[in-house]
């Protein structure tokens, strides 16, 4: 089996250690994390987990099953990236004098649809959303004119199928 | 699905009273039927023992020469009983020390509550002293875990470890306890938990796939059943029964499930795995069907998983949806509590014999019994051997007694060889193979089961590896036999060695203390025997003593356990010899 770019999607209580719990079903198989994000959910007082993997379907399911055994874990979905809208974030310091200077800047800017967070004095700061490619592409752009700090998130998604976090929770309350 | 609705009929202790978290820990025990656990006490858990000290009347503490042994006591106890052991111990070495313990009790699904002290909530994340991160620590082997910092959360996170525990697939649950917690005082009320909202025990039962289970096993013609731990955490040992002699399945059990079936059924044709039984391993690669039921495929039992009953379709009973297709691609799976399932399979299944089918595991065993089996139980060699030694206690003790192996040679041969008319009465560190686990545990097995024998069977390297619970038989005079089987090896190792490191004996050859002595100096009685001849009589002297026995019985330094799968081969290519 080869090797895809899995998202896995975990519904849990919003509790100390969980993460500690799930990273370390991962550690144990020996699977990089290659993004990560945790964020409140369309459900009041239930988190959501988005991690990034890449790896072998029979391993990601199996991963999901383990995430899923873990008591504070509601449930746990893993999408291939046909099944899901997602994104990334990322955030470019750049020096204030190239904006002034160098007029190629502003095309960059806005070829990418990319948005001026901040203007300083000494430096200014970009944002751009959106998949993993097209942050690349910006900052294979940006890059010879000198990047001060850069940072990218990690992917959120949303899946197009149905997550019935809802309903399921229902349902354990009344087994 | 019984225990959560007995749960739920627990009524909430309506009086509330003022009292420090110390001695609402004790409260908590009490209110969940604890009236024994085992620990050892230190600075961080003080309070807590202060408290033990005024509730001894109601609640007996164990003191282990070593926490490890507490965890080991508790499984036991656990295992024996069904309820949920209680191991405590203090912060930084105390609670690594329950580290092997909990794994074990993780992989082999025991339900446990170990309760630990911590630093208080002030010093947390200081370097204080006896600080560990037990929580970081004991993450990947508890089946959840939490640390309480004020004294108010204490009820309700002990009601959830005992639920979580001992629901579903049951598992070991740790606490752990700042002492500030244990000082605080909190108005105390005690609501058994019935539920956790994100934790879904008993998944719902498809009927369909129980009747797609069963018509596959009505149109089987060569059907086989493995049966597992799951049985008898499920008790569902009479449904086993009533399915097997139904159907007339012929039935072979893994290493943790072998008393969920009277070992004398016609239909029970012994243990799949490494060193378990010709036919099953056998033929486990030549059914058409196979019946897999509370069991997960653990690698000792499939051997290699590319030749693992590829002809067979598979039906996989589970409690834990996490087992389903995690090592074996099934094609049926049922998920639930396996008396569940079973009882709702019951009913659809047809009446069947496959008489020449169960005659094919038959001659199987006969070809083991004539090469391997008659002379391990009946030698003839001047050298005693382990196995005779397991047939003489099944003999002595009418197959009746509980039987505590540790891990090694002796383990493989007294699972091989031991018989068991009731359930709950094999207890050994299957999955974690932990060297050191049967002392203590049987010192649990017994304190659980006071009306019946607990054999204690160890190798010599095992025993010497918590040697020291001996304490505890001796101050408590605990009745349990010990039967130490001592090679003068680590025999298992050795073995390795001789058949795949042609014979290089790195550190497998021990020169062993009197054990007859020590357990002297214990005062337990004890004796050792290294002739057939005194072989019947002592094992009968030592069951019909009423305190502690020790027996050393001298065997073949280098025998082997045969049958064997060789690491990574096939299931059918177990190698008699």
């Amino acid at each position: 089996m080869e090797n895809k770019w899995y998202t896995i999607s975990v519904y849990s209580e919003n509790n100390v250690g969980l993460l500690n719990r799930i990273s370390g079903i991962f550690l144990k198989r020996h699977i990089n994390i290659e993004a990560l994000n945790v964020s409140k959910s369309e459900i009041n007082s239930v988190s959501k987990f988005t991690i990034v993997v890449f790896t072998t379907e029979k391993w990601v399911k199996n991963i999901v099953g383990q995430v899923e055994r873990q008591i504070e874990v509601i449930k746990a979905y893993y999408h291939s990236d046909d099944d899901i809208i997602y994104q990334e974030s990322a955030l470019f310091k750049i020096s204030s004098d190239l904006l002034f200077d160098e007029r190629q800047i502003q095309n960059i800017i806005k070829d990418n649809n990319s948005q001026i967070v901040t203007v300083a004095r000494d430096f200014f700061v970009l944002s751009k959303s959106g998949k993993r490619d097209e942050i690349d592409k910006m900052y294979n752009q940006l890059e010879p004119y000198g990047i001060m700090q850069f940072v990218r998130s990690g992917r959120i998604a949303v899946s197009k199928a149905e997550m019935r976090i809802s309903s399921l929770l229902e349902e354990f309350q009344h087994n | 699905m019984e225990t959560l609705k007995e749960t739920k009929t627990i009524e909430k202790s309506k009086a509330t009273i003022k009292i420090s978290g110390a001695e609402a820990i004790i409260h908590c025990l009490l209110a969940e039927g604890v009236d024994l656990l085992y620990g050892y006490p230190g600075g961080a858990i003080m309070p807590v023992y202060d408290e033990l000290y005024k509730f001894q009347d109601k609640l007996t503490h164990i003191l282990t020469r070593h926490e490890q042994g507490a965890t080991h006591a508790a499984q036991g106890y656990a295992r024996v009983t069904g309820k949920v052991g209680v191991a405590m111990a203090t912060s930084g070495p105390g609670a690594t020390n329950l580290v092997t313990g909990l794994a074990d009790a993780q992989i082999d699904s025991t339900p446990m509550v170990c309760i630990t002290g911590q630093v208080p909530r002030h010093l947390l994340g200081t370097d204080a002293f006896q600080e560990t991160d037990i929580i970081g620590i004991s993450t990947p082997v508890t089946k959840w875990n939490y640390q309480v910092t004020r004294a108010e959360e204490i009820p309700k996170i002990l009601a959830k470890a005992f639920y979580i525990a001992r629901s579903g697939r049951p598992g070991p649950v740790l606490v752990d306890i700042t002492k500030n917690a244990q000082f605080e005082e909190i108005n105390f009320s005690y609501e058994a938990c019935i539920g956790v909202r994100s934790y879904n025990p008993y998944p719902k039962i498809d009927t369909t796939q129980v009747e797609a289970a069963a018509e596959l096993i009505n149109s089987a013609k060569k059907p086989f059943i493995v049966f597992g731990q799951g049985v008898i955490l499920g008790e569902a040992e009479a449904q086993l029964k009533s399915l097997i002699e139904k159907t007339g399945i012929p039935a072979a059990w893994t290493i943790l499930g072998v008393a969920a079936l009277n070992s004398e059924h016609s239909l029970n044709v012994g243990m799949v795995g490494m060193h378990g039984n010709y036919a099953p391993n056998l033929l486990t690669n030549e059914c058409d069907l196979l019946i897999a039921i509370g069991m997960r495929f653990d690698d000792r039992v499939t051997g290699n998983l590319d030749t693992y009953a590829k002809q067979a379709k598979i039906i996989h009973f589970d409690i834990d949806p996490a087992e389903i297709n995690k090592n074996v691609k099934v094609d049926v799976a049922v998920l639930g509590n396996a008396k569940d399932t079973l009882n709702l399979l019951l009913p659809l299944v047809k009446d069947n014999k496959h008489q020449s089918w169960h005659n094919v595991f038959k001659e199987k065993y006969q070809i083991e019994f004539d090469t391997l089996i008659n002379k391990d139980i009946h030698p003839t060699k001047e050298k005693l051997t382990m196995g005779e030694v397991i047939e003489q206690i099944n003999q002595a003790s009418n197959n009746s007694a509980v039987i505590v192996t540790d891990v090694g040679q002796h383990q493989m041969v007294a699972c091989r060889y031991a018989k068991f008319n009731q359930t709950k009465s094999n207890i050994t560190s299957g999955g974690l193979g932990t060297m050191g686990f049967a002392l203590p545990a049987a010192i649990g097995a017994k304190m659980g089961a006071m009306d019946r024998e607990v054999v204690a069977i160890i190798g010599d390297g095992g025993y010497q590896m918590t040697i020291q619970e001996l304490g505890v038989i001796f101050q408590h005079n605990v009745p349990v036999k010990i039967v130490v089987l001592n090679n003068d090896h680590l025999g298992m190792v050795r073995q390795w060695q001789e058949l795949f490191f042609e014979k290089r004996y790195a550190s497998t050859v021990m020169v062993n203390p009197d054990f007859v002595k020590i357990a002297e100096g214990y005062h337990i009685k004890s004796k050792r025997v290294s002739k057939r001849s005194e072989l019947k009589s002592t094992i009968e002297e030592m069951l019909a003593s009423k305190d502690p026995y020790f027996l050393e019985v001298k065997v073949e330094k280098e025998d082997n356990v045969f049958p064997m799968i060789p690491s990574g081969a096939s299931v059918s290519d177990i190698r008699l010899k």
